[in-house]
């Protein structure tokens, strides 16, 4: 049997994963975007381990939202990246500091 | 219904000048400056009704006004002069009559905004001497600082932004304080029972508080930074021969002749009679900073290259003179055990500012004219002025001799004044201002020397063209007020008596 | 008869009137109408001034002491203007516009082509004004107006030539030096309103007993106070020290004579430099009352009457030569003063006047007849060309040493009789000195004398071609006030000491007996004229003028070789003993003090540190909190997450409530 714990400490470290990979990543918003759905991930998964623990489905109906949300924000991400790209002509992540002060 | 002449008095320039920001085409100049003369003149003319009218052998405020302006919080628009303020106000319009005059020759661009800001800030100084609400009073002391820091920031002279910004900040950092010891008096106020709590703001409210001696030395400070950087005292005065350097001749006018009065009225209508017995406890620190005004700040007039620095430091030290003559009167009761000697020193305080004004504006008016010509501040640019201005080194001779307090000139009469009287309090204070006799005529005759005697050495020099037209009518008005009180400043003290009696009796009534 | 009050007041107006009318429509009249118009102002002013002194003295006309108008009431003091029109007062408004009037008539010679003519003739109009003013006041501030106009038109005066930079320096000098005494005055003057209640002198004087043995002091430090009277002496004789010159205040006079010379000899020499004594004159009521203030008047001027008459021994300049004796016979008069003997002192500034004007005006003469040269070792032998200017020098000169009978013999020879008999400790010394000082007078005068008329020419040939008698205008003041200079001591000295002063000069003859002294053994002005022949005073002047005459007339090398045996001795003098290199020093002192202060105190510190130090930390700060601001979005999320597990954290650790 696979007990909370298991699916806990799976989704903390799809979130861990998730985090160092929008830390560590220097170089690819596509990256960026990806880690992002890790780390939703991360969380759908906990909910769907606490919906069955705990006997209530609102949890489960709870990760279709977030997928669907996670599908228009990946939609509209990737749009922003390509707008981003016509612009600068680039990608990457450490040249995007305009918010330096 | 009578005559709401102290709101006239505010509002009418301040009307007439925001609406000359209508003609901002360069072409209408011309128009301008002649509607300008026409909101000035009427405001000259109810000031001097305003004196005339005056009753100077009651102390109470006159010419009241009072209406509703925020009841939530109890603040009104509440008017009101005394026998300190009159003066002040006309002063302030006079001032202005002259800044407008002497623009038409040294403002050519943006002629429209140049005049409007002075008769906006003509109206705002009236409010700041009229206003009897502590919020009203407020208000107008922080809106001057908007016209003012226009006046230098875009009139100015090449290092304007630098002066600005110190002018702005110094004197902002001071008005905060006040706003916190206003709020703090009117809380105060509305646990104290028996005050009317419509009366909460009132600065007459205010004077009948009574404080603890520990809550007295925190309002003195709170209100002390406030009104000694206006004033300016010494340390806080640095701001001063930078924003002079840099302002305008009208704008160092009105900084000279009544913003830094504005530090002064502070001191009589706050400080003093509201925390009388903080006061006296700093009496003699304060007389002590006066003094060191007096002689170090005019020992670094002496080695002043730039005429505009230098009449700038001469300015603050004779406002030494002014706070001294404030600050001597409690040793004087003290030593004397009579009140005349403090009324004599708080006359003569009055009599300084407004003589200083007059003289420190004339001062300016005669270094503008010079460096409308020939565009250099620096003594040393000169030499032989008289051979080519002869006019011009008369008036200003007369005005370089009233800046030292020569006797039948203005500047004498607040002098002598407090000298005889903080003799009374103690012989080291009455030298120590009586060095300004020694100190005041060496660097201002330096200059004199330096600019308008000597050869012409240069041609340019040669080349210069006596005053004439709106220049001799400016500085003859300035002139005639300054030989006038020399001669005779009996009405000025006559003025100040009541109400100088009156606070004198106030601040030697302990609040505690 | 007119009243005295419309006497007095149309004698002070009408050289107001005058200036200010010339002042201000100069420009617009001619030479003619500027001097008419300034002449006859002076002179009318002049015979005013006659007027009231002969009702006063011939018609016993009651002094007259009244209020014009109140100048303003400040606390319980009430400062009035007004006159008083006393015999004091009245003599000295007869010197001032008789020596006045003199001079405006010499300046229309002497001024001539100068472009500043209309000027001239404003300026001393104004400051015969300005002389009455001080002379007619009942009070002590009107006393300081005086003060103060006649000093700012002195100061105008001296640097009439404004675009010579010595006269610049000169006045502004001048003017500094003058503000230091005024210190001193209006201390005395604050002084006097602390103890007295009023600046008025009547009342004043009425109060001087109770005052005086009220006790009342004035607190210097904690355990020393000084009496308020010799307080308010002290502070008001420094005035006169600096207004009359006296040692250490004397600079500025020698460098005063940068001016034209009419004015040396109205201003510099006759009338506002003699100011100081007037004052001490005029407030004898009070200095009576301070033994203190006495001796240090007497100190003063003994010092001066001294050490001035010295260095005008090695002075070259024909002007600064009687600039010092001025010096040096105003410690005569303060000698006087000092031993309590107004009257004297008065009389010796009324001689004075005549024979020191004559010096001046005769010294212009010669050197306008010189085109402007003023070396006196660039003259000689004059005798044979201006014969009046030499014979009217020659009456002024022998005036001024005291020769009997003319001025100065009465004059100084009782002030030297008051000294003797004045029973007040170190009046002895005092005497010595005086008596020492008439030697040195006499030499310094006649070296002047003989070295300028009677030493071998040394001019160019062009400028001996051209010399000539001045101008009548020129001539007539002078023969005038020669023979005023022959004969005032003579006529005066009758009047002086039989009590013309009482009533206007006070002084306490139980503790100052020395001038009822003189009084009683006057014998009448012929009597002593013939005794002065017998005395010493005589035989130290007939000294000085041998030793003068062996020395620049028979062996003219002797001097160079006694300059050169005294080498010490001639660095002193031609130092003036040092106090110009004082008061230079001081001067830079106080440059360098307030330039420190500017920017060390006010720049580095205040400002530097203070002011600017606060935006620049402000800067700093805000730059390094900036670097947390990369713009990359992985910083932003890391510290948000950081931040959001460090809340967790702190809510797990500290609210037990949570677990």
């Amino acid at each position: 049997m696979i007990a909370l714990s298991d699916y806990l400490t799976f989704s903390a470290i799809l979130f861990g994963l998730g985090v160092a990979g929008i830390f560590m990543n220097r170089k690819n918003v596509i990256t960026l975007l990806m880690c992002l759905e890790l780390i939703l991930l991360s969380v759908s998964t906990n909910f769907i381990a606490f919906s069955h623990y705990l006997h209530d489905l609102e949890g489960q109906l709870f990760v279709f939202f977030i997928l669907t949300v996670a599908a228009a924000e990946a939609a509209i991400g990737l749009a922003i990246l390509v707008v981003l790209f016509r612009k600068k002509g680039t990608i990457n992540v450490d040249k995007m500091d305009m918010l330096k002060g | 219904m009578t005559l709401p002449l102290l709101s006239l008095l505010i509002w009418l320039p301040i009307i007439g000048g925001s609406s000359l920001l209508l003609f901002k085409k360069e072409s209408l100049a011309g128009w301008v400056r002649g509607f300008a003369l026409l909101i000035a003149l009427p405001c000259l003319g109810l000031s001097a009704y305003m004196l005339h009218a005056f009753d100077p052998t009651r102390w109470q405020m006159q010419f009241q006004e009072t209406h509703t302006w925020i009841p939530n919080l109890n603040i009104y628009y509440a008017l009101g002069i005394d026998g300190f303020s009159a003066p002040l106000i006309a002063l302030s319009c006079f001032m202005t009559l002259l800044v407008i005059l002497a623009s038409y020759r040294s403002v050519k661009v943006r002629v429209a905004e140049y005049l409007a800001a002075f008769l906006i800030m003509q109206g705002l100084m009236c409010g700041v001497f009229s206003a009897l609400d502590a919020v009203l009073f407020y208000s107008f002391w922080e809106a001057m600082l908007i016209p003012m820091f226009l006046i230098i920031g875009i009139w100015g002279g090449a290092n304007r932004l630098y002066a600005t910004m110190k002018f702005f900040l110094y004197t902002f950092l001071g008005s905060v304080l006040l706003l916190v010891v206003i709020i703090y008096l009117q809380i105060l106020a509305r646990q104290t029972p028996g005050i009317d709590p419509s009366a909460t703001f009132n600065i007459l409210t205010y004077h009948q508080l009574s404080l603890s001696l520990i809550a007295q030395k925190w309002v003195f400070l709170g209100l002390l930074i406030a009104f000694a950087v206006k004033v300016p005292m010494w340390p806080v005065h640095t701001w001063l021969p930078d924003a002079h350097v840099e302002a305008p001749t009208g704008g160092s006018v009105i900084l000279a002749a009544i913003l830094l009065k504005m530090g002064g009225y502070g001191f009589i209508r706050f400080i003093l009679p509201i925390v009388p017995n903080a006061s006296q406890a700093f009496a003699s620190g304060m007389v002590s900073l006066s003094l060191i005004a007096i002689v170090y700040i005019a020992m670094i007039a002496i080695v002043q290259k730039d005429m505009k620095k230098l009449i700038a430091y001469s300015s603050i030290s004779h406002m030494g003179v002014v706070t001294l003559g404030f600050f001597t009167v409690f040793s004087i009761v003290q030593r004397s055990g009579s009140e005349s000697g403090a009324v004599m020193s708080l006359q003569g305080a009055m009599v300084q500012m407004i003589s200083h004004g007059l003289v420190s504006a004339a001062l300016f008016f005669s270094i503008g004219i010079l460096y409308d010509r020939l565009h250099t501040r620096l003594v040393n640019d000169y030499g032989g002025v008289a051979h080519v201005m002869p006019v011009f080194a008369t008036f200003f001779m007369l005005f370089v001799l009233a800046n030292i307090g020569m006797p039948g000139t203005a500047g004498f009469v607040g002098e002598f004044l407090i000298i005889v009287s903080a003799f009374k309090a103690n012989i080291w204070y009455a030298a120590g201002a009586a060095t300004i006799l020694i100190l005041g005529a060496s660097y201002t005759l330096w200059m004199y020397k330096q600019v308008i005697f000597g050869a012409v050495f240069q041609p340019r020099i040669s080349a210069l063209k006596d005053i004439q037209g709106t220049e001799i009518v400016l500085l003859l008005l300035l002139a005639i007020p300054i030989l006038t009180l020399g001669f005779w400043p009996a009405p000025l003290l006559e003025m100040f008596k009541a109400s100088s009696e009156h606070l004198v009796g106030q601040i030697l009534q302990s609040k505690i | 008869m007119l009243d005295l009050k419309s006497l007095a007041l149309a004698t002070l107006l009408t050289p107001l009137a005058a200036a200010v009318f010339t002042g201000v429509l100069g420009r617009n009249l001619s030479k003619s109408w500027v001097h008419t118009l300034c002449i006859g102002a002076v002179g009318v002013a002049s015979i005013l001034s006659c007027s009231i002194l002969t009702s006063l003295v011939f018609f016993q006309t009651e002094a007259l002491n009244i209020h014009l108008y109140t100048w303003a009431v400040a606390g319980d003091i009430s400062f009035q203007a007004g006159l008083l029109i006393d015999k004091l007062t009245a003599a000295m408004m007869c010197i001032v516009t008789f020596i006045s009037f003199m001079v405006h008539i010499y300046t229309v010679g002497y001024m001539r082509d100068d472009a500043g003519y209309r000027r001239f003739f404003s300026y001393i109009t104004l400051f015969t004004f300005g002389m009455l003013v001080l002379v007619t006041s009942n009070n002590f501030l009107q006393l300081f107006f005086g003060w103060e106009m006649v000093g700012v038109i002195s100061y105008l005066l001296i640097g009439f030539w404004f675009h010579k930079e010595s006269a610049t320096v000169a006045n502004f000098k001048a003017f500094i030096i003058n503000r230091i005494g005024d210190f001193g005055f209006i201390l005395g003057i604050a002084a006097i309103a602390y103890g007295f209640g009023t600046l008025d002198y009547a009342r004043v004087f009425s109060q001087v007993e109770t005052v005086a043995v009220s006790g009342q002091a004035i607190m210097l430090f904690n355990p020393i106070a000084i009496p308020i009277i010799p307080f308010a002496c002290i502070c008001l004789f420094i005035g006169a020290m600096g207004k009359s010159a006296q040692v250490p205040l004397h600079v500025w006079l020698p460098d005063s004579m940068e001016g034209p010379t009419p004015i040396s000899a109205l201003i510099h020499a006759a009338t506002m430099v003699t100011a100081g004594v007037f004052m001490v004159a005029r407030l004898s009521a009070l200095f009576e009352h301070s033994a203190f203030a006495l001796h240090f008047i007497l100190l003063i001027g003994t010092l001066t009457c001294l050490l001035m008459g010295l260095v005008a021994l090695v002075q070259n300049d024909i002007k600064r030569i009687i600039a010092y004796s001025t010096l040096s016979q105003l410690g005569y008069m303060m000698i006087a003063m000092g031993v309590s003997a107004y009257p004297i002192g008065i009389f010796h500034l009324v001689t004075h006047a005549f024979f020191k004007a004559l010096l001046f005006l005769g010294a212009g003469s010669v050197i306008m007849a010189l085109h402007h040269e003023q070396n006196i070792w660039q003259m000689g032998d004059l005798k044979k060309y201006m014969p009046i200017t030499y014979i009217t020098m020659l009456i002024g000169s022998l005036a001024l040493i005291g020769f009997p009978p003319f001025a100065g013999f009465y004059s100084k020879d009782l002030i030297i009789e008051a000294v003797k008999v004045s029973t007040m400790p170190g009046a002895s010394i005092a005497y010595y000195i005086a008596l020492g000082s008439v030697l040195i007078t006499a030499l310094y005068t006649f070296r002047l004398f003989f070295v300028v008329f009677h030493s071998k020419a040394t001019m160019s040939v062009e400028t001996i071609s051209h010399l000539c008698e001045p101008s009548l205008n020129i001539r007539l003041p002078l023969i005038v006030l020669a023979l005023l200079s022959m004969s005032a001591g003579y006529l005066l000295v009758g009047p002086l000491l039989q009590g013309y002063f009482n009533g206007s000069i006070t002084i306490n003859d139980a503790l100052h007996p020395g001038f009822a002294m003189l009084q009683a053994h006057f014998q009448g002005a012929f009597a002593m004229a013939l005794q002065g022949f017998w005395q010493l005073p005589f035989y130290l002047s007939m000294a000085g003028v041998l030793i003068a005459w062996l020395c620049y007339v028979r062996y003219p090398q002797l001097s160079s070789h006694i300059q050169k045996t005294f080498p010490s001795l001639n660095k002193i003098l031609n130092h003036k003993f040092g106090f110009d290199t004082f008061y230079e020093k001081i001067a830079m002192q106080g440059m360098s003090l307030g330039r420190s202060f500017w920017q060390q105190w006010d720049n580095k510190l205040i400002d530097g540190m203070g002011v600017n130090g606060t935006a620049n930390a402000i800067d700093h700060i805000a730059n390094r909190l900036r670097q947390f601001q990369t713009g990359h979005l992985y910083h932003y999320a890391f510290f948000m997450i950081l931040g959001f597990l460090l809340l967790i954290s702190w809510m797990l650790l500290t609210q037990p409530g949570v677990k």
